[in-house]
């Protein structure tokens, strides 16, 4: 909502001004979003009037002007501009004026002639655009009149950024309305009259749709000229409103919606056929609009229609073929009130807006209709002449306007603020809210005017808002204090980042929805969810890993010369899922993933440098779960080298997976190194276990150590299980220390060697035990997995 | 006796014309070992009467004395000289760079939320998570968002395709951690159905929601937290306090200004938006959002089964973004998103 201030002050005007007024709005809550000024300062600019033009005796575009400006004073000017010749009125700056752009006019001579002044363009005052010549005021501008007050351009330009409850703020009486409350100012409306009838030209009215249209009033007027020019004062008003004059029918009803607030509707009455009826679109009707957008209706669409066709649609547009234009003569003018729930969210539908739709989806006072029709009708028959028929209304049933309770104890309650009811009764009083004593209580019945007073809280909003947020204390809460849960069986989501990034892996945050390639390529899902209205199409599917994204990192920062990449993201992951909890259809598991690209260490010149492989990986994996011990084995995944990635297992659950991504993507995502990556269920890394005490063996351990040859395929894990469930009890701890292929073993063998420890918790061990242990051992390895001793 | 006198200092000169520790053994020989001068002088002893035996004999015990006097002294330097050459040879460059990882980081963003999470636990606020593909019940109309209202158009909110492709009506992105509080509420309402007083609800949701807006000051995904306070006895001057005195200890400054500035969401009433101002630095005098909240509306909590006459109680939204921009003086919202190390890596 943009208006002048100005305007706004011919209805009420505070003492207060400025700065002070724009902060007093806003904390009324009608946000002032912009201020700006109608022109910028200059000074010495007064209304002049062109007695004699003559051509510059010396310069062929130039013509030496003599020139009234007030108070029996003729100057002459020399002037260029095109458009200059006697009797007419424009500004002129005086010798000592200061133009916007820093410009000072000063008494010189031009080719000789001296020139005691300047005539202005619009541009030159900086209030149009317009330069191509002098600006030219109105035949009654009086001579010597400061241009400033003339054409009031110490006036303020004024947006609020209005809140969808506050329609009733959507016009100039409204905002009056608001100010003088807050202000305690008196206010002034339009008078409105009833027009006087001077034909008995008339339509009738049907309403077809009542809950959608409960009241239409119209009227014929006849005989107007609709070439008849806008009066300044009109145009100058809704101009500063930021709306476009086109004619002076047209202007007149915007004047009037911006006044009162209510949309109103032209019609060529010529061009009308039979009755004016509002009701709903037939599924798959079509009109042409005024903004020559042709549309295929929903039968949701309420139409103001004839005997024969559609002629708009109600509170949002008119049709091309029923409106008004210069040629018009006789005009249907309409003022009905629509209910918001047959106009909401209609225009956006077919992607457009209108300040009709925007006013009617929000609320318009049903309690100025008529009023507003009137208005209207005044101003119409006063510049384009004409005669007004009798008002033609249809009315149903209006919105119910049921008295609200309030009760003062729980205002306190809510506010935290205590007011007596005589206090009260003071605030709304200001609001000119209608309303009863009830005992303790009020009843309080809300005007037309207002969509957005409906329960208690509402009326507790105003009370807040009169009383002043700014003066509801802030206190310190009191509340019975208890503990908050701190379990030990789970890590929070905090420690497990900090793991990470203590491990030099950086946290990022990507999109959750991803390429649709990378959702069929990295994860083989074909069918992936996807969004209806993606900003983009990489961006057009839900994500079911985070991988994707952590791949897109490692490129952003190749491109920026950062060749060794370390990241890791905390997410929500997408699947589809039957039944799926808590929201059916899906699954939305947090997941964990980490990637790392480029070399093992940070450059450096202590350690040899090597690219990062999976048992680098596999450590920070093995460090994040720990003390859990999780199992690996061989896994195949589509975005994984088959040779190089595992499964991660935890307590007999699968928890995710780590590996070198496959080679085959490796040039279509534009990476030179294969990255190494692991992607965890979060849920299973954030379980932690209580700690449970085992005592600690006084008895020194034997240690001994066994080294084997086997076959190169077999798997470490399968000889760990097997030892472990087939060793001696005193064997506590079996490790592998090294592995060994190449000089002296033969090859398709690998040599391995264990650390065994041995500990009895009773007694010391005896040589002989610990010996025999070991027998077992190297039995057990040489029946089972042919191993050989090494020695 | 010249002759002793002379045999010590020919080996105090002997001792000191080495370095070698094995050298000094083999020179200590020459005078101390079997066959040295000094065993001989002893040995030649015998020759002599009772009575030069006996100061002749103390005469060598002191020339002996004082050569294992210098013997001792020289093993000690050559020692410390040996000592001095390795400690000499092991020096390091210190200043050259440690070995190993270098620290990685958490997300700005994350920092924020982290630490608002401690802040409101502080206060006795839980940390409650929820759904991000969200039913559009929870993240609209328990809410008491109308069914026309313009957020749940396809303009504002992203909905998803069925698995036939169609527009799936009543599943969509959430568009605000809103709906957090509605599950939380209703799943307190179900735990405490016993009660005759439910305990008071204190709950922070953070997380990411998604709205249709990409330009340079929005994201179609970014942060919010969620706050919400439901007892008995919870007012907006309460609401008043808990921000005052959150946004105080967030930016770890008295030096700011906030204000209260009535608004409207549907699900809040009477509404407002937070604004802050910080009275130094880039920002200052500036009116900044910071976030809305208001008295939760009695339909919300009629929409979750609490009774509004008896629990009433406030809930806010602030943006975790903006707040992480204000905090570490980030102009640009889309660095958030990008993944670029050279940012992210300040907030290591």
């Amino acid at each position: 909502m943009k208006f002048s201030e100005s305007w706004l002050r011919t209805f009420v005007n505070p003492t207060i001004s400025g700065d002070a007024f724009s902060h007093l709005l806003t904390m009324a809550g009608l946000e002032v979003e912009e201020e700006e000024s109608v022109a910028p300062a200059f000074d010495k600019v007064v209304v002049a009037h062109v007695l004699e033009v003559n051509k510059h005796p010396d310069a062929d575009r130039l013509n030496v002007c003599r020139v009234d400006i007030g108070g029996g004073q003729v100057q002459q000017i020399v002037c260029g501009a095109p458009n200059v010749a006697a009797g007419l009125k424009v500004p002129c700056a005086l010798p000592g004026a200061k133009l916007p752009g820093d410009f000072t006019i000063k008494i010189a001579k031009v080719r000789g002639i001296e020139s005691s002044g300047m005539l202005c363009s619009a541009k030159e005052l900086a209030i149009a655009e317009d330069a191509s010549g002098l600006l030219v005021l109105p035949a009654d501008a009086p001579v010597g009149q400061d241009i400033r007050a003339y054409l009031d351009l110490d006036d303020r330009l004024l947006t609020l950024k209005l809140t969808p409850n506050r329609a009733d703020c959507l016009s100039l009486s409204g905002v009056a309305r608001e100010v003088a409350a807050l202000t305690h100012t008196p206010v002034r409306y339009p008078q409105i009259k009833e027009a006087q009838v001077t034909t008995p030209d008339r339509r009738e009215i049907v309403l077809d749709a009542p809950n959608a249209c409960p009241l239409y009033c119209g009227r014929v007027i006849a005989g107007v000229n609709a070439k008849a020019p806008t009066p300044d004062w009109i145009k100058r008003r809704i101009e500063r409103s930021g709306i476009r004059s086109i004619s002076a029918l047209v202007d007149i009803t915007n004047y009037v919606m911006l006044e009162l607030g209510q949309p109103l509707h032209a019609f060529d009455n010529a061009k009308l056929d039979g009755a004016i009826h509002a009701r709903l679109a037939q599924p798959g009707e079509e009109i042409l609009l005024l903004n020559e957008q042709t549309l295929k209706l929903e039968d949701d669409v309420l139409l103001i229609a004839d005997d024969k066709r559609p002629l708009a649609m109600a509170g949002i547009m008119g049709g091309e073929d029923s409106g008004i234009s210069l040629e018009t003569t006789e005009m249907f003018l309409e003022s009905a009130f629509f209910a918001p729930k047959a106009i909401a969210g209609r225009a956006r539908r077919y992607g457009f807006a209108s300040d009709a739709s925007h006013r009617f989806e929000r609320g318009v006072d049903f309690g100025a209709t008529r009023g507003a029709l009137e208005r209207a009708t005044e101003l119409i028959l006063e510049v384009c002449g004409g005669n007004a028929g009798p008002r033609c209304e249809a009315a149903a049933t209006l919105p119910d306007r049921h008295p609200v309770r309030l009760r003062p104890a729980r205002v306190a309650k809510v506010l935290g603020v205590a007011f007596s009811i005589d206090e009260i009764v003071a605030l709304l009083s200001r609001l000119d809210l209608v309303f009863a004593r009830d005992g303790d209580d009020l009843l309080v019945t809300p005007p037309s005017y207002r969509f957005d007073v409906e329960i208690e809280e509402d009326l507790i909003e105003e009370i807040a808002r009169l009383y002043g947020y700014d003066h509801i204390p802030a206190v310190a809460p009191r509340a019975l204090l208890s503990m908050l849960p701190h379990s030990e069986d789970a890590r929070p989501l905090s420690r497990v980042r900090q793991i990470l990034a203590d491990r030099g892996f950086q946290e990022v945050v990507n999109y959750a929805f991803v390429e649709e390639a990378w959702e069929a390529e990295l994860m083989a899902n074909t069918s992936p969810i996807r969004l209806a209205n993606p900003i983009a199409s990489q961006m057009s599917v839900m994500r079911s890993t985070l991988i994707g994204g952590l791949l897109a990192n490692v490129v952003t920062n190749l491109k920026r010369k950062q060749t060794r990449v370390r990241v890791f993201e905390t997410g929500r992951c997408f699947l589809r899922d039957t039944p799926g909890t808590p929201v059916a259809g899906f699954r939305q598991p947090w997941k964990l993933a980490a990637l790392a690209y480029g070399s093992a260490q940070p450059e450096q010149w202590g350690c040899a440098s090597r690219n990062v492989d999976f048992f680098d990986l596999k450590g920070d994996v093995e460090m994040l779960l720990a003390p859990a011990r999780a199992r690996f084995e061989k896994i195949a995944h589509p975005a994984l080298h088959p040779g190089r990635s595992a499964r991660v297992i935890l307590g007999g659950q699968d928890i995710g997976w780590i590996g070198e991504l496959h080679p085959q993507w490796l040039h279509g995502y534009d990476l030179p190194l294969p990255p190494v990556l692991f992607e965890l269920d979060l849920d299973a890394v954030k379980t932690a276990k209580l700690p449970k005490y085992v005592e600690v063996s006084r008895q020194p351990p034997a240690i001994r150590d066994l080294a084997i040859v086997v076959d190169q395929k077999l798997e470490l894990q399968q000889l760990i299980d097997g030892m472990t469930a087939n060793r001696p009890a005193i064997v506590q701890d079996i490790r592998l220390f090294d592995v060994y292929t190449g000089k002296g073993i033969a090859s398709g063998e690998k040599s391995l060697a264990f650390r065994i420890v041995m500990q009895d918790t009773q007694k010391t061990l005896q040589e002989a035990e610990v010996d025999a242990a070991m027998q077992q051992l190297i039995q057990y390895l040489q029946q089972t997995f042919a191993a050989q001793l090494r020695v | 006796m010249q002759n002793l006198d002379q045999v010590v200092q020919d080996a105090a000169a002997a001792f000191a014309a080495t370095d070698d520790p094995d050298a000094l053994e083999q020179i200590k020989a020459r005078f101390l070992g079997k066959g040295g001068q000094i065993t001989e002088l002893l040995k030649g002893m015998a020759k002599l009467s009772h009575e030069e035996r006996k100061s002749a004999g103390a005469q060598i015990n002191r020339a002996k004395e004082a050569i294992e006097t210098a013997l001792n002294a020289r093993r000690e330097a050559i020692r410390r000289l040996a000592l001095e050459a390795r400690l000499a040879e092991e020096s390091l460059d210190v200043t050259l760079p440690g070995r190993g990882e270098s620290r990685g980081g958490l997300h700005p963003v994350t920092r924020t939320l982290e630490r608002l999470e401690t802040l409101f636990r502080t206060i006795g606020f839980e940390v409650a998570d929820g759904p991000e593909i969200e039913a559009d019940f929870q993240n609209f109309t328990a809410l008491n968002t109308p069914e026309d209202h313009p957020a749940r158009s396809m303009h504002d909110t992203f909905y998803l395709q069925d698995e036939n492709g169609q527009v799936a009506q009543d599943i969509l992105l959430r568009t605000h951690t809103s709906p957090i509080q509605v599950r939380y509420m209703q799943a307190h309402v179900a735990k405490y159905a016993q009660l005759e007083t439910m305990p008071e609800i204190r709950v922070i949701a953070p997380g990411r929601v998604y709205r249709v807006d990409s330009d340079a000051t929005h994201s179609p995904m970014f942060h919010q937290i969620e706050g919400l306070w439901i007892g008995e006895n919870v007012s907006f001057a309460d609401l008043k306090g808990v921000i005052a005195d959150f946004l105080r200890r967030f930016f770890e400054s008295d030096d700011l200004q906030l204000r209260f500035r009535p608004s409207f969401f549907p699900f809040t009433e009477p509404s407002a938006e937070i604004d802050m101002a910080f009275m130094s630095g880039a920002h200052k005098g500036r009116w900044l959002e910071i976030g809305g909240c208001g008295m939760v509306h009695p339909n919300v909590l009629r929409h979750v089964g609490i009774d509004p006459e008896k629990y009433l109680g406030f809930a806010f939204g602030m943006g975790g973004d903006r707040l992480t921009m204000l905090r570490y003086g980030v102009n640009d919202l889309r660095l958030f998103f990008d993944g670029d190390l050279r940012f992210l890596r300040q907030f290591v």
